[in-house]
């Protein structure tokens, strides 16, 4: 490796002060911390340092998020043939659905990072701050909740908006009250709803006739006609609920690219459970949120979305996506341990409830996780009053 | 009554080079120094010049709040240097040793009768003050305060830690008479916190109420302890001692001799024979780690790896640490380090696999293994501060100077050193102890 620093050694007086490109300091330091961990040594302070750094903790975060990339990649190829009545059977064709998946999705992945990183940098270079790594996570999760066929333009629109309105306006990463990821995903929803819901983004059908029967509708929409009822892609009828949630468990359904399979999802959150980088208290408080909504509208009982089995409405749309990669945001979740419970349950039982009342949304559950990302401060305002009051008391049975 | 407190937050770090239970007799160094700047919150205000020939235990500069709080000489010599630095403020005091060693004679006093005044008094003239602190704010007591009581740690949770049972060997008889006066200074409890599996002679003191700390790192700091035991409050305050400092208190009380000899433990991967030396306090550091520590690029420090103080073989040790630490530098960038596996690192988080090998020791070097960034994570610091306490919030409200959040939330509970596993195992490399540092001053000057 040591060609590689002999290059960065070389080209560095160029960045330094006098240099030719001395206001680019901080995208060159970028690159070069980003081939090695700096040799800069502790002073004042602790004298040696645990060796995780934030490079390494967002790069676990998009590990994590590879199991429902590479698995949604196969079923939008997966749901275009179903669609088209080709290669039907789930083992058929693997290859070409995911090359097809591949063609789709990676243009998307690519316009995300390319607009993202391309505004960090900017805004470091013009505010001479060091760039964090923070993009490298919201880059990724952008394109895994867009449906496979939102135009390119509309991610960039989107993702710059998240970058720029979502987190640099509030001071950059660590700063930002919303999560960025989620930021995009909303302002496309509300800005150009047509292409964001309905029947026509969730399946490509290009270069073919659709199959009689083929609505492009999700399971979420299903559920607003019937909580027992669902077809597939292919117009075949699903044979029972539990057939319903198993394909749903599993992801060969339609929906936005990385949001389908819970089984892809849960191996992500091993990732971050193990890892401890995400948070157990927020996912497990999120499901619980999610899980007991749903009983109450069992119980209510009023149409068929309220009727719908607990473990479908939590393994349909972006729950588990929602729960395991957007509300155990850091940034934007409850930070203190008593107000993540709070946080996550409340983020989950809105999630259902928003889904269920207002299903002229395509997902209750990225606004359920906005909404309590607003109110995370608050949660965490009162977590500390009370640590406050507690400590107050003391000071007067003392007294 | 005594009691057996539980700490469950926390962690320790295993180091390679703990100091095995062996002493050597360090040569008397040829320089000597002290060093104003180790005692927080005093301003030193000479009382001798450069020239003058002192005896161990001559008074050389007084506190300019208290001029009876006297700063002594460990040595007996000349007074060869007064180091300054930026706005004249003095760092060092060099003392050059004579060969013959005369000490100040100290009129002995009584242990069992004397009263609070008079063991003031003695503290003071004898230079041995420095060595109690208080809290709130962790900087050297004020005399004319009453402390609500008074709190010893026992054990030395740190990454390589002294054994103090070792370390005060021979001395046992000097603990208990310095616990003897020390307790005249408060109306309140002496407590003495020694680690849950110990029944060594520190279990047997008298005059102190016992405790028991069982858990792991930061469960030794004093800081810990005293939240378990008899919280801060507004405008209370309690005073805290080192067990060597008690014994070398304890020391001059029986013998009415000055003498600053203590016994350190040399530890870190870089030392040969990791050990405990017979040393003085404000020794050169050469005349310590000559000959004990490994060819190469290290870093020594005064005190322990997560609080100490960095030195250079010129400097010299404090009066009040009990350890030089001696580790490698860590200078060598590493290609991709933050995405290989690394199985030679050390993580408190499950992202490397370190935590698999719970028993492994490690060689950490002071590479800062990443840079700068803003707070990202939560939690973190949470789950390695056990106190009542939102190190994070407390922390932002220091950083945004707000003095009465940062008294709601608990300043006066806190000390740098609680807050160092924070700051090792931060994500985001945040220099978290001299931030409380820095409140902790403000503090001082606002809510005084």
């Amino acid at each position: 490796m040591k060609f590689i620093k002999n290059i960065f050694d070389g080209i560095r007086p160029n960045f330094e002060e006098g240099g030719k490109f001395a206001r680019y300091y901080k995208a060159f330091e970028a690159m070069e911390t980003f081939a090695f961990v700096p040799g800069h040594v502790t002073h004042g302070g602790t004298h040696i340092k645990d060796a995780i750094d934030l490079k390494r903790t967002m790069f676990l975060v998009v590990i994590a998020t590879v199991p429902a990339l590479l698995f949604g990649m196969w079923n939008t190829g997966h749901q275009h043939f179903l669609a088209l009545g080709e290669m039907s059977g789930l083992g058929d064709g693997l290859m070409d659905k995911f090359l097809f998946g591949a063609i789709k999705v990676l243009p998307i992945v690519i316009v995300s990072y390319v607009v993202g990183l391309g505004i960090e940098f900017g805004i470091a270079v013009a505010k001479n701050h060091s760039i964090n790594e923070g993009y490298l996570v919201s880059g990724m999760l952008i394109p895994l909740i867009m449906p496979v066929e939102v135009p390119l333009w509309m991610v960039a629109v989107a993702t710059a908006f998240a970058v720029v309105i979502g987190k640099e306006v509030f001071g950059g990463t660590g700063m930002n009250i919303l999560n960025p990821a989620l930021t995009a995903r909303a302002f496309l929803f509300f800005a150009y709803p047509t292409k964001m819901s309905g029947n026509m983004v969730w399946v490509n059908t290009e270069g073919g006739q659709v199959v009689d029967g083929f609505s492009g509708e999700t399971l979420l929409a299903q559920s607003i006609v019937s909580d027992t009822n669902y077809i597939d892609q292919a117009g075949q009828a699903y044979g029972s609920v539990s057939d319903t949630i198993f394909a749903a468990f599993m992801g060969w359904i339609p929906g936005s690219i990385g949001e389908t399979s819970t089984l892809a999802i849960l191996i992500g959150a091993a990732i971050l459970l193990i890892t401890g980088i995400g948070s157990w208290r927020i996912m497990l408080s999120f499901l619980l949120g999610g899980l007991s909504m749903s009983l109450l509208f069992n119980l209510w009982d009023h149409n068929a979305f309220m009727r719908v089995d607990p473990i479908l409405q939590i393994c349909m749309g972006g729950f588990m996506f929602g729960m395991v990669f957007m509300a155990t945001d850091p940034v934007s979740a409850a930070q203190t341990n008593m107000g993540k419970w709070i946080y996550g349950f409340l983020a989950g039982f809105l999630g259902i409830m928003i889904r269920v009342f207002n299903p002229a949304y395509p997902e209750g559950v990225m606004m359920g996780i906005l909404f309590m990302n607003v109110m995370a401060p608050l949660i965490d305002h009162y977590v500390i009053e009370a640590n406050i009051n507690r400590r107050l008391k003391r000071a007067t049975v003392t007294a | 009554m005594s009691k057996t407190v539980k700490i469950r937050k926390g962690a320790n770090i295993n180091l390679v080079g703990i100091a095995e239970c062996k002493t050597v007799q360090a040569d008397l160094p040829k320089t000597f120094a002290i060093k104003p700047t180790e005692f927080h919150g005093i301003v030193p205000k000479m009382m001798l010049k450069e020239g003058a020939e002192v005896k161990v235990g001559t008074p050389i500069f007084h506190d300019k709040k208290n001029e009876h709080i006297k700063y002594v000489s460990p040595t007996a010599g000349v007074i060869t240097e007064i180091v300054r630095g930026a706005k004249r403020k003095i760092l060092e005091i060099r003392i050059q040793t004579a060969s013959n060693q005369e000490s100040e004679i100290i009129a002995k006093v009584d242990v069992n009768s004397i009263d609070r005044a008079k063991a003031l008094e003695f503290l003071m003239n004898a230079g041995l003050w420095c060595f109690i602190k208080k809290r709130p704010y962790d900087i050297v007591a004020d005399p004319m305060e009453t402390p609500k009581a008074i709190f010893i740690s026992g054990f030395d949770s740190a990454p390589l830690g002294v054994s103090y049972d070792y370390l005060l060997e021979g001395q046992e008889q000097n603990v208990q008479t310095g616990i003897d006066l020390v307790a005249k200074l408060t109306k309140g409890k002496v407590h003495f916190n020694i680690n849950a599996g110990d029944s060594s002679f520190l279990s047997k003191l008298k005059n102190v109420e016992i405790n028991r700390f069982d858990g792991p790192h930061p469960a030794g700091n004093v800081g810990i302890q005293i939240h378990h035991l008899d919280p801060i409050n507004k405008g209370e305050v309690v005073w805290v001692i080192n067990p060597q400092s008690v014994a070398i208190i304890g020391r001059l009380v029986n013998t009415g001799v000055s003498d600053f000899s203590k016994k350190i433990a040399l530890v870190g991967s870089e030392v040969k024979e990791p050990c405990y030396i017979n040393t003085w306090a404000g020794a050169a550091v050469s005349s310590i780690i000559n000959g004990h520590v490994k060819d190469g690029d290290n870093r020594i420090i005064d005190g322990n790896v997560l609080s100490g103080t960095q030195v250079s073989s010129e400097n010299y040790i404090g009066y009040t640490s009990t350890s030089v630490s001696v580790i490698p530098e860590g200078r060598e960038p590493q290609f991709m380090g933050w995405i290989a596996p690394n199985f030679h690192k050390f993580s408190l988080s499950h992202s490397y696999f370190s935590w698999l090998m719970p028993g492994k020791k490690y060689s950490l070097n002071t590479n800062a293994n990443g840079e700068d960034r803003a707070f990202v994570m939560s939690g973190q610091y949470e789950d390695l501060l056990p106190m009542d306490v939102y190190p994070v919030h407390l922390i932002k409200s220091i950083i945004t100077n707000d003095i009465e959040k940062m008294e709601t939330l608990g300043i006066y509970e806190v000390a740098p050193e609680d807050f160092a596993l924070c700051e090792f195992a931060c994500t985001s490399k945040t220099q978290v102890q001299e931030i409380i540092r820095k409140g902790l001053d403000t503090a001082i000057e606002e809510l005084g």
